[in-house]
Order: structure tokens, then C-alpha cells, then sequence
């Protein structure tokens, strides 16, 4: 069983000029759903494509064209749901969220208001080592994304591109639970991993897979607890939302930057009014958008057509079966199994392609000395050349090689990183290597005696100066380890070099 | 050769099969009625090119013994149907010019079967309308005429039954929202079917109102409309309302014996203010219906009266949303824009320009019900008149009602221009009979049944239970028969 004790981050506190104030954050992830095809029509979700190009009649909204749900998207989106530990509804609808803009073509968005698909879940977010923050999911969507209007590209006309429009979007709304700008993030990140982990969104944030609106409110110290006793949003204050947002950095500092300001109207003896604000990134500020009174009608109402959406919980089961072990159920077996810390374990999750390295690296060997090697040499000198695990020119076949070298003792510690080196660069089996260009660690004690009772000889006065201070007995050691070119047993030469000094 | 035109389907089918007769002879009949009746208004684009090469390919399927029912059969189609390359503008300016490139799954199934079109049909802008007069190409004439006055051939199929009324055409496809194949049907004295919501698939059939829109045929008999609803219906996976349900041989269930099947009068169709012709003809067409054997029952669908203030919240409040699509960006109509002028602009003066003032209407009574604050008050309350329409319905069936018989309308065709001045909600009367059964989705068929006091067509309508327009086609079968409804408008076009 997944046993995850933790205690609760503290909330971050902003000094205004008067008082404290804490931050009260929500979130609403924008995900973009991995398939082939978009959310109701087969034209295909491919990035980067020439403008236009993956359209279908119903994506254009041409007339008399109809939606037809795609039934892989479903599929991902119950297995999201089921990977934020969350409540599936076997009974889901989609309406029509009204407006005009050019790149919506309908003039209207098919979403799911009234029944999404999922329900309540959960995301446990590591603050450091057992500190999280449990943040609450209220629900998941299916939703239609829209297209891309270009206005820069022409004085006088703007232009737009209907490709992304249509592609299957999850909407992943939290509550009120992220209490500080890097929470938000760890949010995000987490959220992020659990996806890629799934299949259900490459979180490619730079391409807007992974899009963000962040609801910010602040509160006087005291005033959340009363909220999360209750529930009663009356304790909290008045809110804005900022919208679309796709990096972590701007993420945090669009929060620090709104708390700040909304702090500064509070103390003023002013109020917050509720609006959708924007962050402008060049700036570090964020700016109205659009209030509450020019909020939009969206006039939602169940879309005509298409069929309430109605899934079968064998099925629901079969999804259930085939998910893919989770980051935290990961981490706790690599702690468990394999004795790391929960930095190491943290970083070997990060994503599933790390943790398969590692695995196959661990596998049959000491754990812990698998994880410093990948994380240390590999990692370091993969990130070297900005390279990611995919592109490791050495197997975990090859790292486990080395590993084993060292546990064998045929190897030091500094033999090994050489041989790693040689390994990288140039490939190879690391045995064979080591075989062939000597670098076997000398264990045979004749041999080593040999070289100190040599390096003793030639030093009688350092000889007096070690029997009067032990600790000097090091440079001997070193004396022999660079006699032997690095390859003498360290352990070896420190047992002999003790006795002969009689030590 | 005029004489062709006035074929049924199922007298040109079985004359094809014989070598009476070809589709080519038969269609350029059809071209030459229709060319010679632009004073009806019924055929907005014609298609002879077309035509006459789909009449040569059905007479080589004839030829080699592989002749589907409708092979060969020239059709006049509504111009809601999407027709590849072929002007398809739902009689609005706003769709003006607009050829789609693809195929309506009803036409394309007709097609696949071998039917010819002529040309697409005039209709209501947006099929909203009760008389044709919406039109943006102007009205559609009813071949019936009192005197010199110029009377609507109904909407918003008004130029699918002008034109088989006045046998332009061998039949011709409708579409139905609210009444809007029954209602045209009856005012000229044809036959109209309104399947079960789910039969025939709505893909590339421009929207007014998804939930409640079905296409259905418009035939000089009941027996053409169990052929080319054949051809018509079935499920369409395009179509995610589309019903996957096997399709009964519906020209086999014509059999004109109704022994012991049980006939629900309504009560509540009763309406004040009703014409007495009206009234008597209902009651004979029970009679008739009594005397083919038929069981008659009083039976009691009490929602009846909310059924049309709740059709005309939520029709609307779907065509707000189904039209928001015509803003000028990717096809139609686009005004010509002032310097400064920006996308709001944009939206305002192509809407305004391309769309008339019956749509319009439509438009913002939808937005005014789905606003926030008004949405419980009207869309919501709407839904759940129609769930209690729904509910009387089954209830009836439930009690072993087989079809129920109605007046098809409140009155005969009225003169053109007549309700320009109107209150719309006297307009909108016209569907009192008829709406009922889209809110339920329910299939109705609309029978020539008898003619007023002043020599104009009226109709019955039997309403079905849902899938089985089999059944509720052979109920028609035996009204129209005991009926015998023959009369035909005197030529004047």
C-alpha cells in the first residue's frame, strides 16, 4: 500500500504595508487532449501544419455539418480522471458555450457545463521532503479548443487559422487550495508528470498544450481556516482570474505581481472587483481585460447535436486496468525498493523515461549507487549538452557495466567516471574497455606492498613525521595511488601503508 | 408528354421497369413544366444538366435490372439540403452564392438510389416561416387560387409542395420543425411525412432547430411517401441522432387493413375559433377511418396547450446558436465595411444585411431565453413542457392508441400578404396542430383529406407511434383511400 505521510506546506504570507495577507489561488488547466483526431471531427491534431490545412467541413462550421464525439478522447479523458483519483460519471453531456469571435467558427464552443465527465480527484503536490499540499479537484471537461487569430501579419486585415480549432481540450479545474505563487507551480508540474505518465497530454507548454487561468484572491491570516471549516466562499476575497497563461515562471509572477496589487487597493481602503485580467510578461503586470459587467452571455445550453454522452463502468474497469504505475505510487516503491532518498526518488520520477533508465540500471544492483550514477554523472553531463535521456549515447546495459566494475572492486570511484567518459564519447563495453587499456584497479597486495615499502624507503623523514601524527599517513596512500596510476585498491593500499608505518 | 409529370412515383417506377417509359422522357416533362411555372415560384435554382445526366444513368440501372424505387424518379429539392455544387442557401441572403462541396446524406442517398433532381425548391428563410414569405427569393405560389387571389402554399416547405402539387415534379423533399412538410401539405391538397426524430439523418441539411428538425417526403401519395421515405431514411454514423434501428419495408406495410387498430381523437386538438369545416372533416375522416375497421377512442393530451409558446422558446433558442455561424468570416455574405470598421462591425452589418426580419425575430427571442437570468424561466421551463408533451403522448400509446387523428391545420391556404400585417403569433397559430409531434419526435403525415367551402385542399394528420411510420403510413393508406381525395388545381401558371 501507498503509504505517503506528509505535513501541509506553510501558506506564503505577503507583508503589505499594514498587515500580513495570505494568498487563496484556483486553478484551471487547459490540457490538450494526445490524439490523432480532434474532439468531433477526424481532421488531425498535428502541430506546426500549413495554416488551414487540418480542417474538417464541421471544424469550418460549414452548414448542415454535425459533431460526432471521438471516442478515444473520452477514453483519455476517463483515464486523466482516473489518474487524478477521481470520480468518472457514466452519465455526461455536452452544451453550447455562446460567443462570436473569428476564430470560433460555430459561435459557439462545445463544452461540458452541467455534466462533465469527471468529478472530484486529487493531486498531491510536493512542496520538499514530506511537505505537500493536497489540492482538490472539482472537475474535469471535455471542451472543443479554438482557432488562431493572427492580427500581425497585415496593416488592415487579420487573419485566422482553424487548425488548432476543435482539437479535444481537458479543462482540470482545482478548488481554492494552492496557497502561494510556487505552489501554483508545483501544481502545475505535478499535474504535468501525472499526464505525460498517463498518455493523456504531452504538456507541451511552449506549443499551448498545457495552458493555465489562475484565480487569485488574498485574505488576512485566519480567514482560510474559517473557508475550509465551512466552505463558504464568503471568507475569502474577492477574486480575479488571469488567463492564459503557459509558463511556470510567468505563472508565479502573474500571482505575485496580483496579490501585490490587490493587496495595495485593500489597504487603500479600496475593493477588488472581480475580472478576467491578463499578464503581460514584458512588464511583470497584469491588466484588466474584461470586468464583471462586460463578462460575456455565454448563453450555455445542452448542444442539440449530440446525445448525452453514456459510458459503461466495464469499460470504465478496462481503462482502470491498464493505467500506468503513477509518479507517487513510483516514488514510494523506489524509496522502498531500492532505499533512495525522496530527493533522488523525486527526480527519478520526474518523468517516465528517467524512471525506466533507472530501473534498468537498478535492476539486480545497489540501488542507491545506481541512483547517484544516473543522477549525478548522467544527468549532469546529458544536461551538458542539453540532451534528454532519449538521446543517451549510454544504455543502462553500459551504465550497469560500470556499476558493476566498481562493485567488483575492479574499479575505483575515479577509475569509474574516466571510464564512464570513455563510454560516453566513444561507446563500447565497459569491461572490455577496462580490460584492454588497464585500467583494472590493482587489489593484489604483493604488488602494493612492494610500492610502499619502495615509497617509505625514499622518505625517511616523512616516515618519523607520520608515526608522530597519524593523520599524515595520507600522503603516503597518495604517494602509492599515484605510483600505480590511479589504479591501486584504495582500501588495500590504506590497510598496508597503516601496518607498515605501524600505525 | 405533360403528362409525365403527373406520374406517382410508384405509376413512373413500375412504367420504367415495363420499358414504358424512360427517365429521360420523364424528367424532360418534368424540366418543361417547371420552366413554364415561374409564376409559382417553386424552383429557385434549376438543374436540367444534372438532371437529364442522372435520368440517363437511372436508365441504364433500369436497363440492367438493377432499379432501386426511386430510380429514375425526378425530385424537386428544398434548398435546405446541401447539394454539392449546387447553390444551397436555405433561401437566405446570407448564403447567397453559397455551393457546398459535399453531399447531404439525404440527398446523396436519394442520388445513390437513383433519383434525379431538377432543381432546388424555394422555402422559408431558414425554413422559419409559415408561408413561404420569408423567402429571400420571394414567395412560393400555391397552384390553388380563389378567383384572382394569390394564396401561400404554407412553409416552410412552400416550394416542395407548389411544385408536386402542381406536378412539376414527381415528389419532392421537405423538412420539418414544426410543421413544416404537414402544414404546406395540406394547403395543397398533398401528402406530407414527418418521420421519427432519428430516422433520416439531418447531415448537411442546414439547421434551424437540431432536436426538432427531420427531413421527410412530400408525395401525391401516401403510397410514394413509403417509397422515398425508403430511400430517405436509415441510420448516418455522421449523424450522432441518427437512429440505429433496422428499417421496415414500408411500401410492404401498405396493406389498407386496419382491423382493430385503435384511433385517439384529442380532445384538447379541439381549439376555439376553429372553422366548422375543419371540425367536420376531422370527424369524418374518424369515420372513415371507423369504417375501415378501426376502433375509434376519445383520449386526452392535456399539455397540448403549452406545446406552442414551448416550441417557440426552444426553436428559437437552437437557430440562435445554429446561425451564430454566418458572421461573414469563411463563406456567404460579408458587408462591405467603412473605414474603421472592426469585427463587431463586421458581425452587425453582414447579420443585418444578410439575414430578414422573420429570422432575425427568431434570433434574438433565442438569445432573450438563454440569457442569464431568463434561462430557467423560459429555455428550462420549455424543455420541461416538452418532457410532460413527450409524456402524454406515451401515455397514450401506453394505453393502446395506435395513431391519433388531428386536423393537419386550423384553416385552409390564406392569401399572400394576408398576415404581413399580423401579430407573428398569429402566423405562428399555423403550427398548433403539428408541433406537438417534433417536440415528442414522434412521426405525423399529413392526407389530403377533403375541400373547403371554397374549393381549397385540407388535410388530416395521423400521428404514429415513434419507428413505426410502417404503421402509421398503412392507417394514412386506408384515410387516403376511403377519402379519395382526387382533386387538382386548375392550371393558371
Amino acid at each position: 500500500m501507498l503509504d505517503l505521510t506528509y505535513t501541509a506546506p506553510a501558506p506564503k504570507v505577503i507583508a503589505g504595508a499594514k498587515d500580513d495577507w495570505e494568498l487563496v489561488i484556483g486553478m484551471e488547466i487547459h490540457a490538450q487532449v494526445s490524439s490523432n483526431a480532434k474532439l468531433f471531427s477526424g481532421a488531425s491534431t498535428t502541430f506546426g501544419a500549413e495554416p488551414n490545412s487540418n480542417v474538417a467541413f464541421v471544424d469550418a462550421a460549414m452548414p448542415g455539418m454535425l459533431p460526432v464525439i471521438n471516442e478515444y478522447c473520452v477514453e483519455q479523458a476517463v483515464r486523466t480522471g482516473l489518474g487524478l483519483k477521481a470520480e468518472i460519471n457514466l452519465f455526461s453531456a455536452f452544451d453550447r458555450k455562446n460567443y462570436f469571435y473569428p476564430d470560433l467558427p460555430q459561435g459557439y464552443q462545445i463544452s461540458q457545463l452541467y455534466h462533465p465527465i469527471v468529478g472530484e480527484g486529487e493531486v498531491l503536490v510536493e512542496m520538499g521532503p514530506g511537505v505537500a499540499r493536497l489540492v482538490r479537484i472539482e472537475r474535469i471537461h471535455l471542451e472543443q479548443d479554438a482557432g488562431k487569430s493572427i492580427h500581425d501579419m497585415d496593416p488592415n486585415m487579420s487573419f485566422v487559422d482553424l487548425n488548432r480549432t476543435g482539437v479535444a481540450l481537458m479543462e482540470i479545474v482545482s478548488r481554492p487550495d494552492i496557497r502561494g505563487p510556487e505552489e501554483a507551480a508545483a501544481y502545475v508540474t505535478k499535474l504535468r508528470q501525472i499526464l505525460r505518465y498517463l498518455g493523456t497530454c504531452d504538456g507541451n507548454m511552449q506549443n499551448g498544450n498545457l495552458r493555465a487561468d489562475v484565480n487569485v484572491s488574498v485574505c488576512r491570516p485566519g480567514a482560510y481556516e474559517k473557508y475550509q471549516a465551512t466552505q463558504d466562499f464568503g471568507h475569502l476575497g474577492t477574486r480575479c482570474e488571469i488567463k492564459n497563461m503557459n509558463s511556470m515562471r510567468f505563472i508565479q509572477q502573474a500571482i505575485e505581481y496580483e496579490a501585490r496589487r490587490q493587496i495595495a487597493i485593500l489597504e487603500d481602503g479600496g475593493s477588488v472587483v472581480q475580472e478576467t485580467r491578463l499578464y503581460d510578461p514584458d512588464k511583470g503586470e497584469t491588466r484588466s481585460m474584461r470586468s464583471k459587467e462586460e463578462a460575456h452571455d455565454y448563453r450555455y445550453f445542452p448542444c442539440p447535436d449530440l446525445l448525452p454522452l453514456e459510458i459503461e463502468q466495464g469499460w470504465v474497469d478496462d481503462i482502470a486496468a491498464s493505467l500506468p504505475e503513477l509518479p507517487d505510487e513510483k516514488k514510494a516503491r523506489f524509496m522502498g525498493d531500492f532505499g533512495l532518498t525522496d530527493y533522488d526518488a523525486s527526480v527519478l520520477t520526474a518523468d517516465t523515461a528517467n524512471a525506466a533508465y533507472f530501473e534498468a540500471v537498478a535492476e539486480g544492483r545497489d540501488g542507491k549507487l545506481a541512483a547517484n550514477w544516473v543522477i549525478n554523472e548522467l544527468f549532469g553531463r546529458l544536461k551538458k549538452e542539453d540532451h534528454d535521456i532519449s538521446e543517451s549515447p549510454v544504455s543502462p546495459a553500459q551504465l550497469g557495466g560500470i556499476i558493476d566494475l566498481i562493485t567488483k572492486g575492479d574499479i575505483s570511484g575515479k577509475i569509474a567516471k574516466d571510464l564512464f567518459e570513455i563510454v560516453y564519447t566513444e561507446g563500447g563495453d565497459p569491461a572490455q574497455i577496462v580490460e584492454a587499456r588497464g585500467m583494472k584497479q590493482v587489489t593484489d597486495t604483493g604488488a602494493i606492498e612492494a610500492a610502499v615499502d619502495d615509497i617509505i624507503a625514499a622518505n625517511p623523514a616523512q616516515v618519523e613525521k607520520a608515526k608522530a601524527n597519524p593523520k599524515l599517513a595520507g600522503w603516503f596512500v597518495g604517494q602509492v595511488m599515484k605510483a600505480t596510476g590511479g589504479k591501486a585498491n584504495p582500501k588495500a593500499v590504506n590497510d598496508i601503508v597503516s601496518a607498515k608505518l605501524g600505525l | 408528354m405533360s403528362e409525365l409529370s403527373k406520374l406517382t412515383i410508384a405509376e413512373a417506377r413500375d412504367a420504367m421497369r415495363k420499358g414504358d417509359v424512360t427517365s429521360v422522357e420523364i424528367t424532360e416533362a418534368c424540366l418543361a413544366e417547371v420552366n413554364a411555372a415561374d409564376a409559382l415560384g417553386a424552383f429557385v435554382h434549376k438543374t436540367p444538366e444534372i438532371a437529364l445526366d442522372q435520368a440517363r444513368a437511372a436508365d441504364a440501372r433500369i436497363k440492367a435490372g438493377d432499379a432501386p424505387g426511386m430510380c429514375g424518379i425526378p425530385l424537386g429539392i428544398k434548398d435546405l439540403f446541401c447539394t454539392k455544387g449546387v447553390d444551397s442557401q436555405a433561401a437566405s441572403n446570407i448564403l447567397k452564392g453559397f455551393k457546398p462541396e459535399y453531399e447531404s446524406t439525404v440527398t446523396s442517398q436519394l442520388f445513390g438510389a437513383g433519383a434525379v433532381m431538377l432543381g432546388k425548391l424555394n422555402m422559408d428563410e431558414f425554413a422559419m416561416g409559415s408561408s413561404n414569405e420569408t423567402s429571400a427569393y420571394g414567395n412560393a405560389v400555391n397552384p390553388w387560387k380563389i378567383d384572382d387571389r394569390q394564396l401561400t402554399p404554407g412553409g416552410s416547405s412552400g416550394g416542395s409542395a407548389s411544385a408536386v402539387a402542381a406536378d412539376l415534379c414527381l415528389a419532392a423533399t421537405g423538412t420539418d420543425t414544426g410543421g413544416s412538410i404537414r402544414q404546406p401539405a395540406a394547403f395543397t391538397g398533398i401528402v406530407g411525412l414527418k418521420p421519427t426524430y432519428g430516422r433520416v439523418s439531418r447531415w448537411g441539411t442546414i439547421a434551424f432547430a437540431s432536436s426538432l428538425d427531420q427531413a421527410g417526403p412530400m408525395t401525391k401519395t401516401v403510397r410514394d411517401a413509403a417509397i422515398m421515405l425508403q430511400a430517405m431514411s436509415g441510420h448516418d454514423p455522421k449523424d450522432s441522432t441518427s437512429a440505429d434501428l433496422p428499417l421496415p419495408d414500408f411500401e410492404a406495410a401498405l396493406t389498407g387493413d386496419i382491423k382493430g387498430k385503435k384511433i385517439g381523437i384529442p380532445r384538447e386538438y379541439r381549439m376555439d375559433g376553429m372553422p366548422e369545416e375543419i371540425e367536420t372533416l376531422w370527424h369524418e375522416g374518424a369515420e372513415m377511418l371507423r369504417a375501415a375497421g378501426a376502433e375509434i377512442v376519445d383520449i386526452s393530451l392535456p399539455h397540448t396547450k403549452y406545446a406552442l409558446p414551448a416550441y417557440y422558446v426552444i426553436a428559437p433558442a437552437e437557430a440562435s446558436s445554429n446561425l451564430a455561424r454566418y458572421d461573414g468570416v469563411r463563406y456567404g455574405h460579408r458587408a462591405k465595411l467603412a473605414a474603421g470598421d472592426g469585427i463587431v462591425q463586421m458581425y452587425e452589418k453582414t447579420r443585418a444585411e444578410g439575414f430578414g426580419h422573420e429570422v432575425q425575430r427568431r434570433v434574438m427571442i433565442g438569445t432573450y431565453v438563454l440569457s442569464a437570468g431568463f434561462y430557467d424561466a423560459y429555455y428550462n421551463r420549455a424543455r420541461k413542457v416538452r418532457a410532460l408533451i413527450k409524456r402524454d403522448f406515451d401515455q397514450a400509446f401506453a394505453a393502446g392508441v395506435d395513431a391519433i387523428l388531428t386536423p393537419a391545420t386550423p384553416s385552409s391556404a390564406f392569401g399572400l400578404g394576408e398576415m404581413a400585417e399580423a401579430d407573428p403569433v398569429q402566423m405562428y397559430l399555423n403550427d398548433v396542430f403539428t408541433v406537438t409531434v417534433n417536440l415528442a419526435g414522434l412521426p405525423g403525415i399529413s392526407v389530403p383529406a377533403g375541400l373547403d367551402s371554397q374549393g381549397l385542399p385540407l388535410g388530416l394528420q395521423l400521428i404514429g407511434r415513434p419507428w413505426a411510420e410502417d404503421d402509421l403510413l398503412n392507417t394514412a393508406y386506408a384515410l387516403e383511400s376511403a377519402a379519395g381525395f382526387v382533386s387538382k388545381p386548375a392550371k393558371w401558371w
